[in-house]
């Protein structure tokens, strides 16, 4: 079904199909505080299974707040407080019978700058599974950390030295650890903040396939500077100003024919 | 200046891209020589701080050095059965005894031997060397330290034996012939103001010459206690193991409890006004002068808890109360300083807090803990006011075998043997303890360094 809808489509810029999983998050009127000031006024949106979704906007938009309110990672700011409902599946994950423990092992974070553990490759990928109790054996843990090197495209590269430190490997390499990492505790959801921003061309591109290649099996939100980065790996696009979600569309019905003047005007680089 | 009639080159005044520049050129030659004074200042201040650390190393190493040598005699001492006269053997241990019973029919035993004239042991075997010395015996005695007679019974009763053999012995000589002999009092004063008499100067020096009396590496000062009665045997045994105890407790006790409120301020704790009170009151403690910590050990631990005074345990408790800031303070330092990116990613792993800590956070944050933990117990080891004032400045004799035993410290043995009225003999033996205390810092300190370097891991 896939293939023919690509060959059909062809001809236009960006031929996807766009909403026709099912919804996975669900966003609504959410708002985040930071002492009194709200940094985000009422959002509100649905992110499908299996779809990449960007959010863009110029500094200080509250397109990372909002990233961050959906594992919960705004918890370690003490001033920050956060309203309205979000649902992964069916779950309230600000339901206070939630363990933020559980929801993070659902929903995984990649950051900005590549933070992986000053420990050997190997106990980098391992800590997530060992923390959950997800391998019973060494060989299944072995295992886990093959696989999830391999998915992040790292494999090759480090195989030979699992016991080599983490903090060693180059930055586009760090990055795809960090993916890797996140991926050995098979999360539903991938956050990722700003993940190529650290990274030169080359890295970034890996790194970009390697989102359209987990695309098949996870949810992945990015939130991007880069509006090229958006559409070439985004299947929508959110674009957040001062607080509000202006604008969500197709990536390529955003970029081509946004219905906002401000999305026009930072799309085609008027601010921004 | 008025810019419509100046023509300019720039937003300033000048007329000219030249002018600007030779006005700045002129400013150069004052800054230049600000740069110069301001680095010859810094040089000044760093060689002023050298030379005054230069100057007191020197003096204590000049004094205290030669302290770890000392007038020794070398003689031939023959325990003959004449003079030592056993009327029973030395008891044997029973198959079934219990030490304590053995050890008091030994003591039973050994009361004879206080009967013993051993100073006539060491007159002869002086007079074998010096047989002028006969015609004034209290003069021979006065060279030796008074705790001989003590050493040479203990001999006996450690191995009966050696009665009638002769045995070569390294017998300490008395302090007053180790100052006469190292030239620290002044030959030329009249005999009434000399500690020892004309015939004991004369014949030390004779003996000195002919190598009888040798400048020997002085082993009682670590082997033995404090003495009063014996000044040339006094040793630093008693003060060192109790400071050991004492480290021991200020270890065991400042360090997880330091640790710990340094995690939960850090990591757990609201901000609130009462964490910031906390704060502020920990910061302060750092700064609390340490005599005001032995007031309140002589008034809680041993007022109020009945400890027992003058024990290592009183003054361990005292010095972790005040290591403890100083762990709190640089354990936050130390925590603050690791990345919060760390802790994000193990978060978002689904870690828990205690979890993210625990196996992130403080393996990194190890080698600052340590440096912290080390110095504080080095701070601890220095410190005297307090032990002062729980009673740690008492004479003790023996070496504490418990942290509840009397007990001195090393800073405090160096408190009292600095104000020992036998100034020509104990100024060098302070100069010695401190060297040993400064020996023992510094090993704590290198140790400090070779634990960060192995802990650390670098991101």
């Amino acid at each position: 079904m896939m293939t023919e809808a690509t060959q059909q489509n062809a001809a236009e810029i960006k031929p996807k199909e766009v909403g026709t999983t099912p919804v996975k998050i669900t966003a609504r009127d959410v708002k985040v505080f930071y002492g009194d000031k709200e940094a985000l006024h009422g959002v509100s949106m649905d992110i499908h299974e299996r779809e990449i979704v960007a959010f863009i906007g110029p500094s200080g938009c509250g397109k990372s707040t909002f990233l961050r309110c959906m594992n919960r990672m705004n918890d370690t700011v003490p001033s920050a407080k956060v309203t309205g409902k979000i649902h992964l599946g069916a779950t309230d994950i600000y339901d206070p019978s939630i363990d933020v423990v559980l929801l993070r092992a659902q929903v995984g974070m990649v950051f900005q700058k590549p933070n992986p553990f000053p420990k050997s490759i190997y106990e980098n990928i391992a800590y997530g599974p060992r923390l959950h109790g997800l391998a019973k054996a060494k060989t299944d843990l072995d295992g886990i950390v093959e696989s999830s090197l391999k998915r992040a495209g790292l494999w090759e590269e480090v195989k030979d030295r699992l016991d080599a430190p983490g903090t060693g490997l180059s930055g586009g390499q760090q990055q795809r650890l960090c993916i890797a990492r996140a991926i050995a505790v098979s999360p539903e959801v991938i956050l990722m903040d700003e993940p190529c921003s650290a990274l030169d061309p080359i890295s970034t591109a890996h790194v970009e396939n390697l989102m359209l290649e987990l695309k098949e099996q996870y949810t992945i939100v990015i939130v991007t500077h880069n509006m090229q980065q958006a559409a070439r790996v985004a299947d929508r696009t959110a674009f957040f100003h001062l607080g509000d979600l202006i604008e969500m569309n197709e990536t390529s019905q955003l970029f081509v024919k946004p219905q906002e003047k401000r999305t026009e005007d930072y799309v085609t680089g008027r601010f921004g | 200046m008025n810019n419509a009639t100046r023509p300019n080159s720039g937003l300033d005044g000048f007329a000219s891209n030249e002018e600007r520049t030779q006005h700045i050129a002129s400013t150069l030659k004052r800054r230049r020589s600000k740069e110069t004074r301001f680095r010859f200042m810094g040089i000044l201040a760093v060689a002023l701080s050298i030379g005054l650390v230069g100057i007191l190393f020197g003096s204590i190493l000049a004094k205290g050095i030669p302290s770890f040598w000392q007038a020794t005699f070398v003689l031939d001492v023959d325990f003959s059965p004449e003079l030592v006269k056993l009327e029973s053997p030395k008891p044997v241990k029973e198959p079934n005894e219990s030490p304590a019973r053995y050890e008091e029919r030994v003591n039973e035993w050994a009361n004879q031997l206080n009967f013993i004239n051993w100073n006539k042991l060491l007159l002869e075997s002086v007079a074998k060397v010096l047989p002028e010395s006969t015609e004034n015996p209290r003069a021979v005695l006065e060279m030796f330290a008074s705790s001989t007679r003590f050493d040479l019974r203990n001999m006996v009763i450690e191995n009966p034996d050696i009665i009638g053999k002769t045995e070569r012995l390294d017998l300490v000589a008395s302090a007053n012939v180790d100052v006469w002999i190292k030239g620290n009092i002044d030959r030329s004063l009249p005999d009434n103001q000399q500690q020892i008499s004309a015939d004991a100067r004369k014949w030390a020096d004779q003996l000195y010459a002919e190598g009888v009396i040798e400048n020997m590496f002085s082993t009682v000062l670590f082997t033995n206690s404090d003495s009063r009665s014996s000044p040339a045997t006094a040793g630093l045994l008693g003060a060192f193991v109790g400071s050991l105890m004492m480290m021991v407790v200020v270890i065991l006790l400042a360090v997880p409890v330091g640790v710990a409120a340094a995690v939960y301020l850090e990591e757990f704790a609201p901000q609130n006004k009462f964490t910031d009170f906390i704060e502020v009151n920990i910061n302060n403690l750092a700064a609390v002068p340490s005599i005001v910590f032995g007031l309140l050990g002589a008034s809680v631990f041993i007022i109020m808890l009945n400890l027992p005074m003058s024990a290592p345990v009183v003054g361990g408790l005292v010095l972790s109360l005040m290591t403890l800031p100083t762990v709190i303070i640089a354990t936050r330092a130390s925590l603050k300083a690791i990345p919060p990116s760390i802790r994000e990613g193990a978060l978002a792993l689904g870690a828990s807090r205690v979890q993210a800590i625990t196996d992130h956070v403080l393996p990194l944050a190890r080698p600052g803990i340590l440096t912290a933990t080390i110095i504080g117990v080095a701070q601890a080891l220095g410190e005297t006011a307090p032990l002062l004032l729980i009673g740690m400045s008492a004479f003790v004799a023996n070496v504490p075998s418990t942290p509840l035993d009397p007990s001195t410290a090393l800073p405090v043995q160096i408190f009292l043997w600095n104000g020992n009225e036998l100034r020509n003999f104990f100024e060098g033996r302070t100069s010695a303890a401190i060297i040993v205390l400064l020996v023992l810092m510094l090993t704590l300190n290198s140790l400090a360094i070779w634990l960060r370097k192995k802990f650390e891991i670098r991101w």
